[in-house]
């Protein structure tokens, strides 16, 4: 909403600096988000042009001499057409701001002449698009003193961002009285004397279709005859363009005056072409409507038109017509001012993509105790600035009166801000608001005024008291502590999202944080792609499915860095992915690759020693460090060969409990993966549910118990076993665990040879078995005993023979 | 001088002469082995007489001792200049680069970071974290916090819609954090106070705007807690996170559906630079939306607006990271550019805490 400062001063007596104004609205919640004082139209000068010549060396160029007023003629090289001898224009002198060409001038020296400054246009000082030729002013037009007076540009112009909440504050009327209220001045909005008018309106009003009563509760409207248009008088046009509308002929122009004067949106047809009587009905779906912005609509059935014998006139409470529209050729005007229902005027123009200063106010709601004296103010106007004489007005529907009454208690204010307010001065402020306050002490009667349809409770009425009080008056006070010393305040989910980010990162790794949505196939390669996670109204088309994984966005960050040379790369993200739309579909969920040599030790060449391509194993090592991290015991999970389909068929893993559970899986890409999302390897990743790791059972007791160490020394042995390649090395180590289950306490792979010289078909892996004695130190046979008891259930179970 | 003074020069000059341990030990051999010089005087001392054995027994004796301890003091010498010698012939060029340290290099987002800061600031408050979808129900999402049907206000939230489902019911990305407001007041009796850091999504993409960001809503629920106590609650969390003895903050009346009456919290700030300055200047820049919890929220969230109230708001964390750590864009925050993360980043191990500072 802007407005200019002299406009307001139409409504609002005040001593009050420009500062202050501004200060004020923006504290009692009317924000000021621009001010234009206008200063940088002061440097231009009307000036008069004394004589044009040619240019010596341009056909198109004029060589002027030209009078600022000061009697020291100066020349300037001009290149409009309309430069003439006698023209009086605008003139910017060296050093001048142009705003309009972004240009700040200087001496000139325009093919071989000099310039010292120049004539503009109208475009030159952003008053409009013309730039045919330079400004020409009437003879009259004082030489010598700033163009900005005598156009009318030194109004400063204010744009304040209105929240929805406040219709009221959509007119400058409602804007002074707000400020009025919080004792910026005075309130001297023009009172305005009810208009008769000669005989009937004869054009009537049919709210009997279908809706159409409760899509429109009064419709007024009268006739104005014989009226004279064109174009409005120059105050008028200057307030409409400061607050950048065009003005175009009289009536238009006071329909717009009117809804920024006074939030009230009017409508002019010519009512030579309205034929018959009007209705208010619903859109038929196939009717054309050309409207007034040059476009065609097909209002639905949804949407409600003004229509006459023709069709529809206009789009109620949101455009006007073309055909029935006012023009310079208009000698009979209808003038209307009705109510609309705001949810359906909202509707209408979202679904239908017109954006009008109508519809803004209509769908925020406006007065309906100003219809009538809208009409009149509306008709008056076009009274005052192109004659005719009225008929009196019409009202179809009826005026609804506001029936809201809040009962407030006094002690609501302190409650809600901790500042006691007294019943007086809450009366006082809520009737300066507008409100009719009744009743004293502890409780009092508030009537909720029309042109406040936002307020609905006690709250709201706090607010209002609050806002005009001054939200500064509010002291801060502690908010009182629950306890001396806090107990813990995350979830085991949020412990374990922090303690994987930290723990990766600990790894080296760099944390991600990536968009939810993805492209489509790139969910559908991850085992997504449900049409109840895709977006109907994506930002991007590549931005269109919730993710299934977290790798896609991973592998494409990889793809990114590697086309910036950025090759070696370890990234890990920590966030949710989606399984469907219900809240318990979204997991928790920790994830990352590696690309290049970016290993756990190190990355790229070094003399110490080159790293080699990362592989499943690193991925591996970034998983099972997850579920540490999130207090599970690695050895507890099982690794089972293979994955999804996105991974490399033999050389990847899925991380389960039990048969069913299902916490994570890692391994080297599937190439037709990475070839769908264009990037190449290596590469590898691991992607973990941290939801699926099971609680951690609570402790009884923070005591880790007595340290009980051992005595006597771990004895160890270590064998080779030949078997075939497809046996798994879990059940070796499972196979050689289960020999002696106390003894035993640890047996860890120390070599993996697969070669030739052992056959093709055959791998030789090396364990190492310790035995732990508990009580007493093992003999040679005690010792012997165990290590035939590995070799024989290795045989047995996966038909590993010792190595010779 | 006699044959024994004679034998024991010779020796020590041997001894003497022996460069290493090698050398030192034939001279032992040639003189105290089996067959050496020494030994073989040793032998004759048999064949004497008790006169001469009682001269030559201790003279000996005395020869074999003194070479004993000659040979074993030059052995720690000659060992030393052994040892001496290898080391030398170990030297490296210890200037030569190492690897670097993984938990040196990896980097933690900002946007973590901030949270983890937020969280230790809240924590001292009393507040916990809560959390919800990111998919919300228009119920949840809208109309539980007091967005009527229809109403302009739900057109200032540029909402990412899911297709209509068979009931017709059309899910949403949230818009805000505040249906985890809804969601706590269905589960949670009063006192309530929590923050709730999260993902939140609007169509809208530029410098300071990005599809997805990161909100901290903040809820207080009880019997008494009032809008000086959300001032101080706020003031308190500023001077906290940006770590600043004062900050000049702007609370002013606004308008957010959900609450009743609203504020929006300017920070000062100097804008004239390239970067924006916290704490100095004339400009104003808005951080944070406020105000008391509608009634309507309240009893969406199944409390009596009678009896129970509170104070809500909402701030982005991005935004607030943007301001703290001065990244000047938001785009690059989702675009994993190692480059950025580098730059920006935080190392694992620094921890926010109170009680180290937040940034240490």
């Amino acid at each position: 909403m802007k407005f200019t400062l002299s406009w307001l001063k139409d409504h609002l007596e005040t001593e009050a600096s420009l500062d202050e104004i501004v200060e004020t609205l923006t504290m009692i919640g009317l924000e000021v988000e621009d001010v234009d004082d206008r200063a940088s139209f002061q440097p231009f000068t009307i000036a008069k042009v004394l004589t044009a010549g040619p240019h010596p060396d341009a056909d198109k160029l004029r060589v002027l001499t030209v009078d600022k007023g000061d009697g020291q003629p100066i020349q300037v090289v001009c290149g409009a057409p309309n430069a003439r001898a006698g023209l009086i224009g605008a003139f910017a002198g060296p050093g001048t701001y142009v705003p309009g060409i972004d240009v700040t001038l200087g001496v000139g020296n325009i093919r071989g002449v000099e310039s010292f400054g120049m004539m503009c246009s109208e475009r030159e000082l952003e008053l409009s698009d013309e730039h045919d030729g330079i400004i020409d002013l009437p003879e009259d037009a004082p030489v010598g003193t700033p163009f900005a007076d005598y156009a009318g540009l030194n109004d400063p112009v204010i744009e304040i961002g209105i929240t929805p909440n406040r219709p009221d504050a959509l007119g400058v009327a409602g804007i002074a009285a707000d400020l009025a209220a919080a004792g910026l001045g005075t309130v001297i909005t023009p009172e305005i004397p009810e208009l008769g008018g000669e005989g009937p309106c004869p054009v009537d009003v049919d709210l009997s279709a279908d809706g159409a009563a409760e899509f429109c509760p009064a419709f007024g409207l009268r006739l104005v005859r014989n009226v004279k248009n064109g174009p409005s008088p120059k105050w008028m046009q200057q307030r409409l363009k400061a607050i950048g509308l065009r003005p175009i002929s009289a009536l238009v122009d006071i329909t717009n005056y009117v809804t920024f004067d006074r939030g009230r949106p009017l409508h002019v047809f010519d009512a030579d072409k309205v034929k018959g009587n009007l209705a208010i009905r619903r859109g038929t779906g196939n009717e054309e409507f050309l409207a007034l912005d040059g476009k065609t609509y097909k209002p639905t059935s949804d949407h409600f038109v003004i229509a006459d014998e023709n069709g529809p006139e206009s789009l109620a409470g949101i455009m006007g017509g073309e055909k029935s529209g006012c023009s310079l050729a208009t000698t009979n005007v209808l003038v209307e001012s009705a109510l609309w229902d705001p949810l359906t005027v909202a509707k209408t123009g979202r679904e239908l993509s017109i954006i009008t200063d109508a519809r803004y106010r209509f769908e925020r709601g406006v007065d309906p105790a100003f219809n009538m004296p809208g009409l009149d103010y509306g008709s008056q106007l076009v009274i005052e600035l192109c004659g005719g004489e009225p008929t009196l007005a019409l009202c179809a529907g009826e005026i609804p009166q506001p029936d809201l009454t809040i009962t407030y208690p006094v002690s609501e204010a302190e409650r809600l801000t901790g500042v006691a307010v007294s019943s007086e001065e809450s009366a006082e402020i809520l009737s300066r608001l507008g409100f009719d306050v009744s009743g004293t002490g502890k409780e009092l009667t508030v009537k909720v005024p029309g042109n406040r349809p936002d307020v609905h409770g006690k709250a709201d009425l706090v607010e209002e008291i609050m806002r005009i009080r001054g939200i500064n008056n509010i002291e801060p006070q502690p908010l009182p502590a629950l306890g001396a010393v806090g107990s813990k305040i995350l979830t085991t989910g949020q412990t374990r999202t922090r303690n994987s980010r930290r723990a990766l990162a600990a790894r080296g790794m760099s944390e991600a944080v990536c968009y939810s949505f993805i492209p489509r196939d790139h969910a559908i390669a991850f085992g997504g792609g449900d049409d109840a996670l895709t977006l109907a109204n994506p930002i991007a088309s590549d931005m269109s499915d919730m993710r299934p994984s977290l790798l896609p966005s991973l592998l494409a960050a990889a793809k990114r860095n590697a086309d910036r040379g950025l090759g070696d790369l370890a990234i890990f993200e920590v966030s949710h992915v989606y399984q469907g739309v219900e809240p318990e579909d979204q997991f928790r969920t920790a994830s990352g690759i590696r690309r290049g040599t970016a290993k756990l030790e190190s990355q790229g060449r070094s003399w110490v020693g080159n790293s080699t391509a990362v592989s499943w194993v690193d991925a591996k090592e970034d998983a099972l460090a997850v579920l540490a991290a999130c207090g599970m015991d690695p050895s507890n999970v099982q690794i089972e060969a293979g994955g999804p389909d996105w991974y490399h068929p033999g050389r990847s893993g899925t991380i389960k409990l039990g048969p069913k559970v299902v916490i994570g899986t890692f391994g080297e890409f599937h190439p037709m993966t990475l070839e769908m999302m264009d990037v190449t390897g290596p590469l590898c990743g691991f992607e973990i549910n941290l939801q699926a790791i099971p609680a951690p059972r609570k402790k009884a007791k923070t005591s880790k118990g007595a340290l009980n160490i051992s005595a006597l020394q771990p004895v160890k042995r270590d064998f080779a076993f030949v078997m075939d390649k497809s046996v798994e090395a879990s059940k070796v180590l499972r196979a050689a665990n289960g020999a002696d289950k106390k003894l035993i306490t640890d047996v860890a792979v120390f070599d993996l040879f697969e070669g030739a010289s052992i056959g093709d078909d055959k791998k030789s892996l090396a364990i190492e078995v310790t035995l732990q004695p508990t009580d007493r130190s093992l003999t040679d046979e005690e010792i012997d005993a165990v290590s035939a008891k590995v070799v024989e259930n290795v045989a047995k179970t996966v038909g590993g023979v010792l190595r010779g | 001088m006699s044959d024994i003074e004679t034998l024991e020069t010779s020796i020590l000059a041997q001894v003497d002469a022996a460069g290493d341990e090698a050398a030192l030990e034939q001279v032992r051999v040639s003189a105290l082995g089996k067959k050496g010089s020494v030994s073989e005087q040793m032998k004759t001392l048999g064949k004497m007489s008790p006169e001469e054995r009682q001269v030559m027994g201790p003279a000996l004796n005395g020869l074999k001792n003194r070479i004993a301890d000659a040979i074993a003091s030059r052995r720690e010498v000659v060992k030393r200049a052994d040892v001496e010698a290898r080391l030398a012939k170990e030297k490296v060029d210890v200037t030569l680069p190492v690897r670097p340290n993984p938990v040196e290099a990896g980097r933690i987002h900002p946007i973590s970071q901030v949270m983890d800061e937020i969280t230790a600031i809240f924590s001292d408050m009393g507040f916990t974290v809560a959390e919800g979808p990111d998919i919300e129900t228009d119920y949840y999402n809208f109309t539980a916090l007091n967005f009527p049907e229809g109403h302009p206000a739900r057109e200032m939230h540029d909402t990412f819609f899911f297709n209509p489902d068979e009931n017709g019911e059309r899910r949403v990305l949230r818009t805000h954090t505040s249906p985890v407001q809804i969601r706590t007041m269905e589960t949670q009796e009063p006192p309530i106070r929590i923050v709730i850091p999260g993902k939140t999504y609007r169509q809208d993409s530029d410098a300071t705007h990005s599809a997805m960001f990161h909100q901290l809503e903040g809820l207080v629920v009880d019997k008494k807690a009032n809008i000086a106590n959300l001032k101080w609650t706020l003031q308190e969390f500023c001077k906290a996170f940006f770590e600043v003895d004062s900050i000049e903050m702007r609370f002013r009346p606004s308008f957010f559906p959900f609450t009743e009456p609203s504020l929006e919290v300017d920070l000062q700030c100097d804008r004239s630079g390239s970067e924006v300055k916290l704490g100095e200047g004339s400009d104003w820049m808005e951080i944070l939306g406020s105000g008391m919890v509608h009634p309507n929220v309240l009893r969406a969230g199944g409390l009596d607006p009678d009896v129970y109230q509170g104070f809500a708001w909402g701030i982005g964390i991005d935004r607030i990271a943007m301001l703290k750590y001065g990244m000047p864009d938001l785009r690059p925050f989702f675009e994993a550019d190692q480059r950025w993360i580098n730059h920006y980043g935080f190392r694992p191990l620094d921890m926010p805490t109170l009680f180290g500072g937040l940034t240490g």
